[in-house]
């Protein structure tokens, strides 16, 4: 990584707002100084687009927004811009991010830094604008970092860093940071930013690995059939592998300058639990008031909230829950099919390895944005308790909804 | 053709040096080859025609004048024996024989 000196910012330069997810995404790309943004509007990311726009009509961001027909498109512009060695970011969700698949391939392929800020949306049919991970989740092979957010705080912290992690020549991976459509996109939250100074000096000006450039003409993404294609995936695989360390370092860097830092994933309360929750994004916010509630009333219970899906820890989540008796996964998602659900999917060959393995219970919650109020998590947490009693626990079940 | 390993080649498979098809031996792909007739050749004749060399997509076709001898010879390394120049030929001197 090159070597930035932070120091750290004292709290009157900290500026204080009331921000929605998406509005404190948009104020931390305004502070990146983004050179393009490339995105076409889908609910619930649209504010990220609409508010950057509205920074670079009042010509506070030297950023070329282009607006294009399609996200194909804006992925592609992003391609292409990035290729050229300029900072870039988009936003989407859902369809959207269907729509941008192919690309996506693409962008983590060619090693382009992009950040690309999702709202988690369900995806059709039957069409539905509400928050699950559907979207992000189906996108878990594609290549890019994917880093998920509790807080509009740390969605504004996480932009940041994003471009930290992208740009770092052991990493140079695509980042996707996702927070939870409308429930955390649109809520006013809290959120402290940092002088635009402060977010310069960290992420400094990008420095790209071969660019496009007229002068040294170099071709991006040629034909490679059997006998390259596979070496090509090869060095892309190893590059993922260098994102716990390179991420590690920027959050000790980020950390240096505001005092706040996030991790892999966040523990609550595991020390000594026996129920471990397992989940990430705004369901571990309520996990974590559950979990105090439960806590009054003696039972030993906490949450791992985990914040990189991709990588992922495998290593460092099975060393912080092998010693409970169970580990409770929530997620929203079903992948259709499968033995259990992408999150559970990764715990469970997580603790594989292990002698003894905690038992895994998978509850799928909160499709196409249904409630997820304390009761589903505590009705999840009986019935690991139940499972644990009998010794067996289904693969995975839906919590919330009527059947 | 030398193959290289994953941490030996430029990120993401990137071409960094202009002209590195050459290193590309299409020639192995040929189920095909040309063989040549000389005797109804214009090119042999008097130096004419050429449309097989001009329509040869690999520039695997190599029409020489010496001393006012012309001569015509393919090459294989790189004629991947997809036939244009047999399509071409206006006098059907150029047969497709299998390998």
């Amino acid at each position: 990584m090159r070597v930035t000196v932070v120091e750290r910012v004292p709290a009157e330069e900290m500026r204080i707002e009331g921000l929605t997810g998406d509005a404190a995404i948009a104020h931390a790309l305004k502070q990146c100084d983004i050179d393009v943004l490339a995105a076409y509007p889908i609910t619930p990311q649209t504010i990220i687009v609409e508010d950057f726009q509205k920074f670079a009509a009042n010509g506070e961001v030297q950023t070329k927004v282009i607006p294009v027909e399609s996200e194909h498109s804006a992925m592609s512009a992003c391609v292409g811009a990035s290729a050229a060695g300029a900072r870039v970011a988009t936003a989407t969700a859902s369809a959207g991010l269907a729509l941008m698949w192919e690309i996506l391939y693409c962008a983590a392929s060619l090693r382009l830094p992009i950040v690309l800020t999702i709202a988690n949306r369900a995806l059709s049919a039957p069409i539905n604008i509400h928050n699950d991970w559907s979207d992000s989740y189906g996108a878990r092979d594609s290549g890019f970092i994917q880093l998920y957010c509790q807080s509009s705080q740390e969605a504004y912290d996480t932009t940041i860093m994003a471009f930290k992690l992208a740009e770092d020549h052991r990493v140079l991976l695509p980042v996707m940071v996702c927070i939870d459509g409308f429930i955390l996109s649109h809520n006013v939250e809290r959120v402290e930013m940092l002088p635009d100074e402060a977010v310069r000096n960290f992420l400094g000006v990008r420095d790209p690995v071969l660019p496009l450039d007229p002068d040294n003409p170099i071709t991006m993404g040629p034909l490679a059939l059997t006998d390259y294609y596979f070496e090509i995936k090869e060095g892309q695989d190893r590059a993922m592998d260098a994102v716990p360390e390179v991420y590690k370092e920027v959050e000790a860097a980020f950390e240096k300058m505001t005092g706040r830092s996030y991790g892999m994933f966040e523990k609550y309360r595991t020390d000594d639990a026996e129920i471990i929750i397992l989940t990430h994004s705004t369901p571990a916010g309520t996990a974590k008031a559950v979990v105090d509630v439960l806590r009054e009333k003696g039972e030993k219970v906490g949450v791992l909230r985990l914040k990189m899906f991709r990588p992922f820890p495998a290593a460092e989540v099975a060393e912080a829950i092998k010693h409970a008796k169970a580990v409770a996964v929530f997620e929203k998602c079903r992948s259709f099919g499968a033995v259990c659900n992408p999150l559970a999917l990764e715990v469970r060959a997580a603790l594989y390895d292990l002698k003894e393995r905690p038992m895994v219970t998978d509850f799928v919650i909160g499709l196409g944005g249904r409630d997820v109020p304390p009761t589903t998590i505590v009705e999840g947490y009986e019935k690991t308790k139940e499972y644990l009693a009998k010794g067996k626990a289904p693969l995975y079940e839906t919590l919330g909804v009527r059947k | 053709m030398n193959l290289k390993k994953f941490n030996e080649i430029p990120m993401a498979g990137h071409i960094v040096e202009p002209g590195n098809a050459l290193e590309y031996k299409t020639g192995g792909w040929r189920a095909i080859r040309p063989v040549h007739t000389d005797e109804t050749c214009l090119w042999i004749k008097n130096g004419t025609c050429g449309l097989c060399w001009i329509f040869c997509p690999d520039n695997a076709i190599r029409l020489i004048e010496k001393d006012g001898e012309y001569s015509y010879e393919y090459d294989y390394d790189y004629c991947k024996g997809c036939g244009i120049c047999a399509n071409q030929c206006p006098t059907g001197s150029i047969k497709m024989e299998s390998e």
